[in-house]
């Protein structure tokens, strides 16, 4: 297969990555408990030391303040007693009245290690994950400039240009307008920019972690366009961020009018300090640079601002050194998430294989998995209705019979578009022109199980 | 003047609107608004900027590469290397800015400012609203003009006597003028 070319940054990139990825799997290992014991242990043995270590300093130890630092991230330590129902549990409300997950609940996002932490993104653990909606805790990160402390009473939304009548709003103003509530994905349109050339990142949470799914609440742009006014010829849309990168996209006027959301909420609270609190941008299906965080401006042109993110990122180089601009949709695509890389099968029999499957373009259609490498399909049950522009958790039944074995999924989305094998992805746009990119990698993605149960990433 | 209401009808979202139009009695006395929102005037306006290819919005002020090669040095050689050649030292990281020029169309691209950015109107807004990146938004304008003309100048995209302003920068021609999409 012909090769996808990366630039020079691009290929550091890949290569720290994988070298990031290697030291988180060592830490995942390490940080098993036999709470997670069941169907994939790796290395039970190096695991059980681990527990048992941390149980007799933890004993010693004693003080709170030593207990707290046992606790994962978004969790609170508690003494876990033998029975549970021999003694009371904790009173009602002591939590101050916002809830945290169980301390048995270990998966976090990990970040890319760039150089700078304050520009830098994190992945979503796809393979932890249940269900269809990702937590807001566990949403990937893309951030330029850190993530800025916004206080709401002190924000507003402008917006001018080629209005009628120039507007500042603040977030009450905001919140007074109609909403409306709808759950869509995020997908950064560098997910997957290591896997071009051969499989190189380990799980599910490297190759695909950069997708989350939320519920948003907040009010249609059209909404506002119509309250302030558009004057003829606009054609352009500048979103501008409050963040330290103040964060700049030029989004047309067509898909502003269409289906972008000014979003406050997200999964019935407000939206996250990371994923833009107090105010976002949501372009359902568009790159995820594009949905600006912390948005403070909208200012209507006629002419895309050609802002450093559309220029110098963002862009698809091609074989003349000219690049492509402004290639923002994000395909169709899918990804079976258990079992996936770094897991083991403990034997042959029932699994119940799962992803999830979704499209920029609007609803997933339909779902087949492949247990043969693509030889043969068959259709895969979507476990939640499908909504336009929203993730679908699929799953399929299969009786493993210890023979090695290659998973794949492929999504159709209901413009009848069916994703692609990266070969006839890579046909399509060139490896280094006319539409080569390591951008928005859309291929369908393979997990080998060997006799062994073991499962990695290949390219089949 | 293109209505609000041409332009959501166009777009097919007519119907959602006059739905919420009906059930809201704010609009039972104003059919078009909301009244929702404060008017702001150029005023309050004049703090933000971007700045498209032809360089609207570019403020007053002025700058050389003779004086850009101080700011740069002050404000920007820590990150960037004192060539522009980059930092990717851990706590730094900042992008290589100069070189790479023919490198695009081969196996090994490198993309900077000088062999890949299409606009030196990029430059100047970039800098002013996002570097440098540990005190952004903190250069004066003529600092900006002066350390893209040293940026530029050292590129040889421009003469190291050339001063950028407001009418200069938007003529400058970057070397990777993508002519691909017209927009
Ligand atoms: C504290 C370190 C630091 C300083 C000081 C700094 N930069 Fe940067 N610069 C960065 C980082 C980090 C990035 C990448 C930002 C991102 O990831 O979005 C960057 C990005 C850039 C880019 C975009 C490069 C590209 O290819 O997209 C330009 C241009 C730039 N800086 C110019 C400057 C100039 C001019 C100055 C001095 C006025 C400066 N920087 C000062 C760290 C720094």
């Amino acid at each position: 297969m012909a090769s996808v070319i990366y630039d020079e940054k691009s290929r550091r990139i890949a290569a720290e990555m994988v070298a990031a990825e290697t030291r988180q799997i060592a830490q995942r290992e390490a940080q098993e408990c036999d709470c997670k014991d069941g169907m994939f242990p790796r290395s039970p043995a190096s695991r059980r030391r681990f527990l048992f270590a941390t149980g007799s300093a933890a004993s010693l130890a004693g003080s709170t303040a030593a207990l707290a630092q046992k606790a994962p991230p978004g969790a609170v330590y508690f003494d876990a007693p033998a029975d549970p129902t021999k003694e009371l549990g904790r009173a009602v409300a002591a939590d101050g009245g916002y809830g945290s997950r169980s301390q048995f609940e270990t998966e976090v996002r990990t970040r890319f290690p760039t150089a700078n932490e304050y520009t830098s993104w994190s992945f979503t653990p796809l393979d932890k994950m249940v269900g269809n909606l990702t937590a807001s805790g566990l949403h990937f990160e893309r951030h330029h400039g850190g993530i800025p402390t916004i206080d709401p009473a002190n924000h507003s939304l402008v917006v001018h240009g080629m209005v009628g009548t120039a507007k500042k709003f603040s977030i009450a103003d905001l919140k007074r307008f109609p909403s409306v509530t709808r759950k869509h994905f995020i997908e950064c349109s560098g997910n997957g920019l290591t896997e071009w050339n051969k499989p190189t990142l380990k799980t599910v949470q490297g190759t695909h972690g950069l997708l989350s799914t939320s519920e948003w609440t907040g009010v249609q742009f059209a909404t506002i366009a119509r309250e302030v006014g558009l004057k003829d010829g606009s054609s352009w849309v500048l979103a501008e961020g409050a963040d330290a990168a103040v964060m700049t996209r030029s989004i047309p006027i067509e898909k502003m009018l269409k289906d972008a959301l000014l979003v406050y909420g997200q999964n019935g609270e407000a939206i996250r300090p990371e994923q833009g609190y107090p105010l976002r941008l949501l372009l359902p299906g568009y790159e995820g640079n594009t949905h600006i965080k912390w948005l403070r401006r909208l200012e209507v042109s006629d002419k895309p601002f050609m802002t450093r993110e559309e220029t110098s990122k963002y862009t698809d180089l091609l074989a003349n050194g000219k690049a492509r601009q402004f290639s923002m949709e994000m395909e169709a695509k899918s990804v079976i998430t258990f079992p996936s890389g770094e897991m083991t099968l403990p034997g042959p029999g029932f699994y119940n294989v799962s992803g999830l499957a979704w499209s920029g373009r609007g609803r997933v259609q339909s779902v087949d998995v492949s247990v043969d490498g693509g030889q043969s399909w068959r259709p895969a049950q979507l476990n939640v209705t499908p909504e336009s522009v929203c993730t679908v958790r699929f799953s399929y039944p299969w009786m493993w019979d210890g023979k090695a074995a290659i998973l794949q999924s492929r999504c159709t989305d209901e413009t009848g578009y069916i994703q692609p094998t990266l070969k006839q992805l890579i046909a399509i746009r060139g490896s280094h022109g006319p539409f080569g990119s390591i951008y928005h990698l859309n291929a369908i993605q393979s997990w080998a199980i060997d006799e062994t149960g073991s499962v990695a990433n290949v390219h089949a | 003047m293109f209505t609000p209401k041409h332009m959501l009808q166009a777009a097919g979202i007519l119907v959602a609107v006059s739905v919420a139009a009906a059930a809201s009695p704010a609009l039972a006395q104003n059919q078009d608004h909301y009244g929702l929102g404060t008017p702001i005037g150029p005023q309050e306006l004049a703090k933000y900027s971007a700045i498209p290819a032809d360089g609207t919005g570019l403020p007053p002020g002025s700058g050389t590469a003779a004086a850009g090669a101080k700011v740069f040095a002050d404000s920007c050689a820590a990150c960037h290397g004192d060539k522009g050649q980059g930092n990717p030292a851990k706590g730094v990281g900042g992008d290589r800015l100069l070189g790479g020029r023919g490198t695009l169309a081969s196996d090994t691209p490198i993309k900077t400012v000088e062999s890949y950015w299409p606009y030196a109107t990029t430059l100047f807004d970039y800098v002013k609203r996002a570097m440098p990146f540990n005190a952004p938004g903190t250069l004066s304008d003529n600092d900006v003009y002066a350390v893209v003309a040293y940026i530029l100048s050292e590129a040889k995209i421009i003469k190291p006597t050339d001063t950028m302003n407001a009418t200069t920068l938007p003529k400058v021609t970057m070397p990777n003028l993508y002519v691909f999409n017209q927009y």
